[in-house]
C-alpha cells in the first residue's frame, strides 16, 4: 500500500507534521554536519605529531564563546518549540462540522460506528475533505489508534473517552494500526481506512445494513435506565433539562463553569456529585457499574441529538 | 580501648567524621523515603480528587478511636526516642536513662502494632477489604480501602524495621557490646524512627478524617 | 605510549594488590573493598548483558520476515519484554555507576573506600536477589508486559509472570537507592585534602548527579510496581477503571522514574567521555565549569520532562505543552556538552587508542540520538512517531550508542588499572570501529521505518517494512560480533597481557597515581590535591609535549 520510501500525506495534519519534521531534519542535519565536520577535521588536523599550529590559544576561545553557543542553542530550541506548539494548539479541537465516528477498541480489533448506526470492524469509511472526529474508548486494555498516512495517533483508554480528529485529503486505502502494546496479537490489531468521494461515501453509507443509530439506542436507555423519571421535560422532579445542553457552558454550584462535552456528560452519569449544576440539589445517584462504555456513548449521542434536532421525540 | 577507637569503622579515621557521614547518609535515605511515601500520597490525592464522595463515605467507616490512640502512642514514642538520643549526647552517667528510653520507645512501637492489629481485625470483620463482598456500595470506595491497606501496611513494615533496630540497640547496649554514649548508630536509628512517626502524622488525617469534617 | 614513560614506572610494590589480597571465595563474597565489589558487579552485569542480548537476537532473527517464522506471538512478546527489563534494570542502570563508579569514585577523590562499605556489598546482594527473580521469571515462562508494565494490561489482562518480574525490578531498585546514598555520602565526606568541589573530575560529578537522581526517583518506581503487585496479587483496585481507578496514573508514576532513569544511564557515560577525551587529546577539558553546571542542570530538569512520554495518552494538552517546552530546554545542556567535547579536541595532540575511538563514537551517536529527541519533544511530530521504531531507534542511540559505547570506552581505558594487564590494542581498535558501524547499521534504518509508521513491539508487520528490518537484523549481527570480541581478547589479556604501568595513558587523575592494580586501601600515601583536573598543559596554552601535571603533586603519609 505504501511506497517504501515515502509515506502519503493524506490529511491536513500530515502536511503540518511533515513541515515541522522537514525543518527538524534540516536543523539536525546541519548540526550533525557541524559536529561531525569539526570532529573529523580536528581529528585529522590535530592528530598526534602533526605539524598543525598549537601554542597559545587565541583569545576567542573563552567564556564568551561558551555563553554564545549556549544562548544560540537555547533560542533555536525555543523557536522550534514555539512553532511545534502552535501547530499543536491549532489542531487541538475538531471543527464544529466534523462527522462523528465512535471507536471501540478491544483485544484485538477495532469496532467503528457511524452516526447513523452503521457499524464496521477493522474498517472505517470516511469522505474526503470532511473533518472526522473520533470518540474512542476501550473495553479492556489501552490501545492506540494510529493512522500513519494521517499522522494521527491517540491512545484509547478503558473507562474513559479520548478524542482525535482528521480531515482526509487523498482518496485511497490507508493502514490503521494499534500502536500501544496490548497483548498477544497486538501486531495483528490492524485495520484499513478507506477515503471516498463525498457522494461515494453517501452511497456506501446508505447501502449499509440498518443499525439502530446511537441516538435511538440512547433514547431507549434514557427510559429503561430511569433517567427520564427526572430529566424528561414532563418530569416533576427538579433536575437539569437536557435539551440544548450539549456544547453549552454550564454554571456549577461552586462557581465554576464547564463546557458540557462528552467527558462532562460521562462524569455527570458516573460521578454526579462532582459537578453540581447551579440551582439544583445533589440528588442524582451514580450510574457507575450500571452503564457500560457503549451505553454511555449512546446516551451521550442521545443528549447531543436533543440539542441539534429540534423536535426530537 | 578509648571511646573513639571502639566506635570507629572502616574507612574512617576520625569518629566525628564518621558520625557526620552516618547522619548525612541517613538524611539522604530519608529524602528517598519521602519520595517513596510521597508517591503513595500522590496516588491517594489523585484518587480522592476524582472520587470525593466515595472517599468521604469510606473515611467515615474507619475507626477514629484506634487511629487517635495510635497517633498518641507514636508521638509519645518519638518523645522517648528524642530523650534517648539527647541523653546519649550528654556527658556523664546516662546509660541507664538511654536504655530505659530506648526500651520505652520499642514498647510503644509494639503497642502501636497491637492496636493496629485490633483495628485490622475489625476492618476485616466489617468487610472493608476490597474485592467481592466489600461492605460499601460505591465501587470507588474500594479505592480508599485499597490505599488504606497499602499505606498502613507499608507504614507497619517501616515501623517493624524501626522496632527491630531499637531492640538491637537495647540488647547490645545492655550487654555492653556497644557504647551508647555518642553512638552514631543511635542517632541514625533515632532519625529513622522520627521519619516513621512523621509519615503517620500525614496518614492520620488522610485516613481517619475524611467525611468527618461536618 | 611515550606518556607512560614520562609519568614514570614505579617498581612493583612488595605488598599484594587488591586482587591478590585474598583468594578464597569468601574473601570475594564477603568483601567490603569497593574494588572487589565493582568486580562482582561487572561479572553479574556481563551475564545479564549477554542474556538480554540473546533474547533480542532471537527477536531480530524473527523480524527478518514480515509474518514471523519460528516464534509464536506470545514467545516474541516475552522475549522483547525480557530484553527490556534485563537491559534497563540489570545492565544499563547498574552498568557504569556500579562497576566503574564503585571502582573509581574512591580512587578519584583520594579515599580508601566508599562511605558505607557494608551497605555497598549489601547492594550487590540485592542486585543478585533481583536477578534471581528475573531469571526465575524467564525460566517459569516469562512476562509479556514490555519493560513498561502498563496497566491495566499488567494488572488484569496478562497471563504471565508479572509478579516475579515486578518483584525483580522492585528489589533491584533498592540496590540502586543504597548505591546512590553511598556515593553521595562518599563524595561529600571522603574527598582527600585539597580535593575541592571544582577540582573533582567530571566522572565524579556525573556519578554524584546520577546518585541524586537514583535516590530521588527510584522510590517512585518502587511504589508504582508495588501498586501493580498489590492490584494483581491482592486485588486492590488502584488502576482498575471499572472500580474508579486510573490507568494513566500508573504511567505518570512510572515515567516519573523512568525518564530520570534515562539520565541515570547516560550521565555516567558523559562522565567517562569527559575523562577519555582530554587524556587522548592531551588537552584541558574545554569549559570545565560549564560541563559541571550542564550535568547538574540535566539531572535537575530531568525530573520534570516525564510527560513527553504521554503526549498521546490523553493527558491534558496544556500539561503536554509544558512538558514539550522543558524537553527542549533539557536539550540545551546536552548540546553544551557536545560542543565542549568537540572544542576540547581543538589544538590537541590526538591519538586514536581504543578508548578514544569509543569516546568519539559516543559523541557522534549521542548527538544523533539527542537530535532525534528534538523530534519527540515537538508534540505534532511526536504524535506521529511515538510508539514506533523511531522511538526505538532514538533511545537505542542514547542508551546503546551512548551508554554502552561509553561503557566499553571505560572498560578499555581503566582495564590496565583494574587488572594490571594490557590488552591487544589493534584488536580493541577493530572492535570499537566494528561496534560503531554495526550500531548504525542496526538503528539508522529504524528511524525511517518508524517515520513510515512501523509500530514498536510488533511481531508481524506490513511487508513494506521488510527492507528496513532486514537491514536492522543484519546490522545486529555485526553488533553482536563487536560485543563478543572484547570478551575474547580481554580474557586473553588477563593471562597473557603485558603488565600495565601505573599510568599507561599519561592521564592526570588521582587513580593513576597508585599502582595497577591498586592496593586494598587504594593509596600507600594519603594524596593531597593542589590543582584542578585535566592539567595536560599550562593554562591558556594548547597541547604540548610536556608531561601532564597529575592532580596530587604531593603525597602525605
Amino acid at each position: 500500500m505504501n511506497a517504501i520510501f515515502a509515506l502519503p500525506e493524506a490529511s491536513t495534519q500530515a502536511v503540518r507534521v511533515d513541515g515541522i519534521l522537514a525543518a527538524l531534519v534540516i536543523v539536525s542535519a546541519l548540526t550533525l554536519a557541524l559536529v561531525f565536520g569539526l570532529l573529523v577535521s580536528f581529528a585529522i588536523r590535530y592528530r598526534r605529531g602533526s605539524k598543525a599550529k598549537r601554542g597559545r590559544l587565541p583569545e576567542i576561545v573563552n567564556r564568551e564563546f561558551e555563553v554564545g553557543w549556549t544562548a544560540a542553542t537555547f533560542f533555536l530550541f525555543a523557536f522550534l518549540f514555539w512553532w511545534a506548539a502552535s501547530a499543536d494548539v491549532g489542531a487541538l479541537t475538531a471543527p464544529a462540522n466534523a462527522l462523528e465516528v465512535h471507536v471501540l477498541a478491544k483485544q484485538w480489533m477495532w469496532k467503528t460506528q457511524h452516526a447513523n448506526g452503521a457499524r464496521e470492524i477493522d474498517e472505517l469509511h470516511v469522505p474526503v475533505g470532511r473533518p472526522v472526529r473520533l470518540v474512542m474508548t476501550s473495553q479492556d486494555v489501552i490501545h492506540s489508534f494510529f493512522v500513519p498516512a494521517f499522522r494521527i495517533k491517540q491512545d484509547v483508554l478503558p473507562g474513559r473517552n479520548t478524542e482525535t480528529w482528521f480531515q482526509a485529503t487523498k482518496l485511497g486505502v490507508f493502514p490503521l494500526l494499534c500502536a500501544e502494546y496490548c497483548g498477544t496479537n497486538h501486531s495483528a490489531m490492524r485495520g484499513r481506512i478507506t477515503v471516498m468521494r463525498e457522494e461515494d461515501y453517501a452511497r456506501w453509507l446508505s447501502a449499509q445494513p440498518e443499525g439502530d443509530d446511537l441516538a435511538h439506542v440512547g433514547a431507549k436507555l434514557f427510559v429503561s435506565q430511569g433517567c427520564s423519571g427526572c430529566h424528561a421535560s414532563s418530569s416533576a422532579v427538579h433536575a437539569p433539562k437536557l435539551e440544548g445542553l450539549y456544547g453549552r457552558t454550564v454554571q456549577l454550584s461552586d462557581g465554576r463553569q464547564v463546557r458540557a462535552d462528552d467527558a462532562y456528560i460521562r462524569d455527570s452519569m458516573l460521578q454526579p456529585k462532582r459537578d453540581i449544576v447551579a440551582g439544583f440539589d445533589p440528588i442524582m445517584p451514580s450510574f457507575a457499574g450500571l452503564l457500560d462504555d457503549g451505553d454511555i456513548q449512546s446516551l451521550t449521542a442521545f443528549i447531543r441529538s436533543l440539542g441539534q434536532e429540534h423536535g426530537h421525540d | 580501648m578509648s571511646d573513639a577507637t571502639a566506635l570507629l569503622r572502616e574507612p574512617w579515621q576520625r569518629l566525628e567524621r564518621q558520625r557526620q557521614a552516618g547522619k548525612f547518609g541517613i538524611w539522604i535515605f530519608l529524602a528517598s523515603e519521602t519520595l517513596f511515601f510521597g508517591a503513595l500520597l500522590l496516588t491517594y490525592a489523585v484518587c480522592r480528587i476524582e472520587h470525593p464522595d466515595a472517599f468521604a463515605a469510606a473515611g467515615r467507616e474507619t475507626n477514629i478511636w484506634f487511629g487517635t490512640i495510635n497517633t498518641a502512642i507514636l508521638l509519645t514514642s518519638s518523645l522517648t526516642m528524642a530523650v534517648a538520643s539527647q541523653a546519649a549526647a550528654q556527658k556523664g552517667r546516662v546509660r541507664q536513662l538511654v536504655l530505659a528510653c530506648l526500651g520505652a520507645t520499642a514498647a510503644l512501637g509494639v503497642a502501636f502494632m497491637i492496636v493496629k492489629g485490633f483495628e485490622y481485625k475489625e476492618d476485616i470483620e466489617k468487610h472493608l477489604v476490597p474485592g467481592t463482598g466489600f461492605a460499601l456500595s460505591q465501587p470507588s470506595a474500594q479505592l480508599f480501602y485499597g490505599l488504606y491497606w497499602l499505606v498502613t501496611g507499608v507504614h507497619a513494615i517501616h515501623l517493624t524495621i524501626g522496632i527491630a533496630l531499637v531492640v538491637r540497640l537495647v540488647l547490645l547496649g545492655a550487654a555492653r557490646r556497644i557504647r551508647l554514649r555518642g553512638s552514631p548508630e543511635l542517632e541514625v536509628t533515632a532519625l529513622y524512627w522520627h521519619l516513621v512517626d512523621v509519615v503517620w502524622i500525614f496518614l492520620y488525617p488522610l485516613i481517619y478524617l475524611p467525611g468527618r469534617a461536618s | 605510549m611515550t606518556d607512560a614513560a614520562l609519568a614514570g614506572e614505579l617498581p612493583f610494590p612488595p605488598r599484594p594488590d587488591y586482587l591478590r589480597a585474598g583468594s578464597t571465595l569468601l574473601s570475594w563474597l564477603a568483601t567490603t573493598d569497593h574494588k572487589r565489589i565493582a568486580i562482582l558487579y561487572a561479572l553479574t552485569i556481563t551475564v545479564f548483558f549477554f542474556m538480554g542480548g540473546a533474547a533480542i537476537t532471537a527477536v531480530r532473527v524473527e523480524l527478518f520476515v514480515p509474518n514471523g517464522w519460528f516464534l509464536t506471538s506470545d514467545t516474541y512478546n516475552r522475549l522483547f519484554s525480557f530484553h527490556g527489563i534485563i537491559m534497563v534494570w540489570f545492565f544499563l542502570v547498574p552498568s557504569i555507576p556500579n562497576t566503574f563508579g564503585n571502582f573509581l569514585l574512591p580512587l578519584m577523590i583520594g579515599a580508601p573506600d566508599v562511605a558505607f562499605p557494608r551497605l555497598n556489598l549489601f547492594s550487590w546482594y540485592l542486585t543478585l536477589v533481583g536477578g534471581i527473580f528475573a531469571v526465575y521469571t524467564l525460566v517459569a515462562g516469562g512476562v509479556d508486559t514490555g519493560w513498561t508494565f502498563y496497566t491495566p494490561f499488567s494488572t488484569m489482562f496478562s497471563n504471565t509472570h508479572v509478579l516475579t518480574a515486578a518483584a525483580a525490578v522492585f528489589v533491584v531498585g533498592f540496590a540502586s537507592i543504597a548505591t546512590g546514598v553511598n556515593f553521595i555520602a562518599t563524595t561529600h565526606m571522603l574527598r582527600a585534602p585539597g580535593m575541592t568541589w571544582f577540582r573533582l573530575p567530571m566522572f565524579v560529578w556525573s556519578i554524584y548527579a546520577t546518585s541524586i537522581v537514583m535516590v530521588l526517583s527510584t522510590p517512585v518506581l518502587a511504589i508504582s510496581l508495588m501498586l501493580v503487585i498489590a492490584e494483581r496479587w491482592l486485588g486492590l483496585p488502584i488502576f482498575d477503571p471499572a472500580r474508579g481507578g486510573d490507568p494513566i496514573l500508573f504511567q505518570h508514576l512510572f515515567w516519573f522514574y523512568s525518564h530520570p532513569a534515562v539520565y541515570i544511564m547516560v550521565l555516567p557515560a558523559m562522565g567517562v567521555v569527559s575523562e577519555i577525551i582530554p587524556c587522548f587529546a592531551r588537552r584541558r577539558l574545554f569549559g570545565y565549569d560549564f560541563m559541571v553546571y550542564a550535568i547538574i542542570a540535566i539531572a535537575g530538569i530531568g525530573f520534570f520532562v516525564w510527560g513527553h512520554h504521554m503526549f498521546v495518552s490523553g493527558q491534558s494538552p496544556y500539561a503536554s505543552l509544558i512538558f514539550s517546552f522543558l524537553s527542549f530546554v533539557i536539550a540545551v545542556p546536552s548540546a553544551i556538552k557536545v560542543f565542549n567535547w568537540t572544542a576540547s579536541l581543538y589544538r590537541g595532540q590526538i591519538s586514536f587508542n581504543s578508548p578514544m575511538i569509543y569516546a568519539l563514537g559516543f559523541v557522534g551517536l549521542f548527538t544523533t540520538g539527542g537530535l532525534s529527541g528534538l523530534f519527540l519533544a515537538s508534540i505534532p511530530v511526536d504524535v506521529h512517531v511515538t510508539d514506533t521504531y523511531f522511538v526505538v531507534a532514538h533511545f537505542h542511540y542514547i542508551m546503546v550508542g551512548g551508554s554502552v559505547s561509553a561503557f566499553f570506552g571505560a572498560l578499555h581505558f581503566w582495564w590496565p588499572k583494574i587488572t594490571g594487564k594490557m590488552y591487544p590494542e589493534s584488536w580493541a581498535q577493530f572492535a570499537a570501529i566494528t561496534m560503531y558501524f554495526g550500531f548504525n547499521m542496526t538503528f539508522l534504518p529504524q528511524f525511517v521505518a518508524g517515520y513510515l509508521g512501523m509500530p514498536r513491539r510488533y511481531h508481524t508487520y506490513p511487508a513494506e517494512f521488510q527492507v528496513y528490518n532486514v537491514m536492522s537484523s543484519a546490522g545486529a549481527a555485526v553488533l553482536a560480533a563487536a560485543y563478543l570480541l572484547p570478551l575474547v581478547y580481554l580474557m586473553w589479556s588477563l593471562f597473557h597481557g603485558a603488565r600495565a604501568s601505573n599510568n599507561p595513558w599519561g592521564a592526570t587523575g588521582l587513580e593513576w597515581t597508585t599502582t595497577s592494580p591498586p592496593p586494598p586501601h587504594n593509596f600507600d600515601l594519603q594524596p593531597l590535591v593542589d590543582r584542578a583536573p585535566y592539567q595536560y598543559h599550562a593554562e591558556g596554552e594548547s597541547a604540548g609535549s610536556d608531561a601532564p601535571e597529575v592532580q596530587n603533586a604531593r603525597s602525605l603519609r
